[in-house]
């Protein structure tokens, strides 16, 4: 059985920069931090880390319908806004989007803090569900998102929601591909979302991983950097169209690029601790999966969230799988780390370096911690030939992901 | 205590506010399903806010399901008014 190439035509984006992808891009090329103080977080005991990027507040009622909003909580609807925007652009028909050859998967952590919080806060406190309003599970359960997207686009294909954390996006990306490549669906709306809360700032807080640099927001997090102190949660959703080469050249619908190896490997070592090994192992499977060495790496977008510990892991494990000649950058030090988001968000980006020819520097690095320079770490803005990529994520609990994604030229 | 016009009118504020819908439309005669295109799920919002905002509690299941307009409901709630008071 022939295998599909699968090419990517769309791009959604809800961002610590605002809404759309032209947010997203122009926040990045310019250099800008999208980092706050959260105020209200002082009152949290013990809450060291008072930064987050948020998505910056907009009317929802202008956006979508009260039916459709009433089960969502901000990150089901980042991820809808996102879908739509990435379904928009890769010029999908109504009677394509909706006719089950086209389907979605589409991860978060968890489903929306802000609702479970407010569930559990009236449950617990009041040991009573009598004033919980019919929406409210729709809103904190696992495949939230996906279900509102699947529901507000009218999708009628298949529907996932892979929920691991800080690589929700990247399973959901690699899923995409597999069901596309297989021939299952002929298009799939593939990414992640999460949201801004303390409790998932806490998260990092409570096993010291996370920024506290709370008199500096616009100088954190700085990975790869020997002065970084952790990581800041950002949050908003990425939302990538996977589609056929067939479909798309059918179509005659734009390609930014093409995914042609997905390297997934668990780690089976440590809940939190990063594992360079298996690092490089996921990025040495994924080049095996596309046919390419690793001499034909032109650049690795980075995982690195500003922990000593993982960016060290990381560095190291691109210096083994690829060459310690590769230029490397993270997004991270820009928007912070998006979670579930990550791994679309920041493909998004990658896929305009490929357009563009040029290296985004990772924000904030400035003095390179010595264990993390086996490889070239951008730190300008850069020019470049690039045609093939690297894009990494990895989460706890184990999780390690690679792709390989290639420029299409016309010709291909 | 409150006057039945009185309750009619705050049904229709707190209603309005909670399903987004214009006041205007939230005549007597409106269908909650058809005219005013709510649905089972909405249908629990209703009671809920109905309840906080009357401090009145409405277990009655079959009476709440028989309500199709928005002039049975405000009956059903005149009615209920009078007995709880």
């Amino acid at each position: 059985m022939s295998m599909n190439r699968v090419v990517i035509t769309g791009r959604g984006a809800v961002s610590p920069y605002g809404l759309g992808v032209q947010q997203l891009l122009d926040g990045v090329w310019q250099g800008r931090s999208a980092v706050k103080v959260m105020e209200a977080w002082r009152q949290i005991s013990g809450l060291k880390s008072l930064l987050a990027a948020p998505v910056p507040p907009f009317d929802a009622k202008n956006k979508l319908p009260r039916a459709r909003r009433r089960s969502m909580g901000p990150v089901a609807l980042y991820a809808t806004l996102a879908a739509q925007e990435a379904a928009a652009d890769a010029g999908l028909s109504e009677a394509f989007l909706t006719g089950g050859e086209v389907g979605a998967v589409i991860g978060s952590t968890t489903g929306s803090p802000e609702a479970l919080a407010a569930l559990y806060g009236h449950y617990l406190l009041d040991n009573s569900i009598e004033a919980i309003k019919a929406g409210e599970f729709f809103k904190i359960m696992g495949h939230s998102c996906s279900a509102n997207v699947c529901m507000t686009l009218g999708i009628t294909g298949e529907q996932w929601a892979p929920t691991s954390a800080c690589t929700s996006a990247a399973q959901a990306l690699g899923l995409g591909y597999l069901l596309v490549q297989s021939g299952r669906q002929q298009a799939m709306l593939c990414g992640g979302a999460d949201e801004t809360h303390a409790s998932v700032t806490g998260v990092f807080d409570v096993v010291r991983a996370a920024s506290c640099r709370n008199e500096t927001p616009g100088a954190t997090p700085s990975p790869f950097d020997l002065k970084r102190d952790g990581v800041v949660c950002g949050a908003g959703s990425g939302i990538l169209v996977l589609e056929s080469l067939d479909s798309a050249r059918q179509r005659g619908a734009r390609i930014y690029g093409e995914i042609c190896g997905f390297g997934h490997v668990n780690d089976s070592e440590h809940i939190a601790h990063p594992h360079s090994t298996s690092m490089a192992r996921a990025m040495v499977r994924a080049m095996a999966e596309a046919g390419v060495s690793s001499a034909d790496i032109d650049y690795v977008n980075a995982h690195a969230t500003g922990t000593e510990q993982g960016d060290r892991a990381e560095a190291q494990a691109i210096a083994q799988a690829v060459r310690g000649s590769v230029a490397v950058s993270s997004l991270k030090g820009h928007f912070g780390h998006t979670l579930g988001a990550a791994g679309g968000l920041e493909t998004i980006v990658l896929l305009e370096m490929l357009l563009r020819q040029e290296l985004v520097p990772t924000l904030h690095l400035e003095d390179i911690d010595p264990d993390c320079h086996c490889v070239d770490l951008v730190q300008h803005l850069r020019p470049q030939a690039i045609k093939t990529v690297i894009k990494n994520n990895f989460a706890l609990g184990g999780v390690n992901a690679a792709f390989i994604i290639r420029r299409v030229e016309d010709d291909v | 205590m409150m006057s039945d016009d009185e309750l009619r009118r705050k049904v229709v504020e707190v209603l309005a506010a909670e399903f987004e819908l214009d006041p205007a439309a939230l005549v007597p005669a409106a269908t909650l399903y058809d005219d005013l295109d709510l649905d089972s799920l909405d249908a629990v919002d209703m009671v809920v806010v109905l309840e906080k905002t009357f401090g009145l509690k409405l277990s009655d299941e079959e009476k709440l399901r028989s309500i199709r307009t928005m002039d049975d409901l405000f009956n059903f709630l005149i009615e209920l008014k009078a007995k709880q008071a």
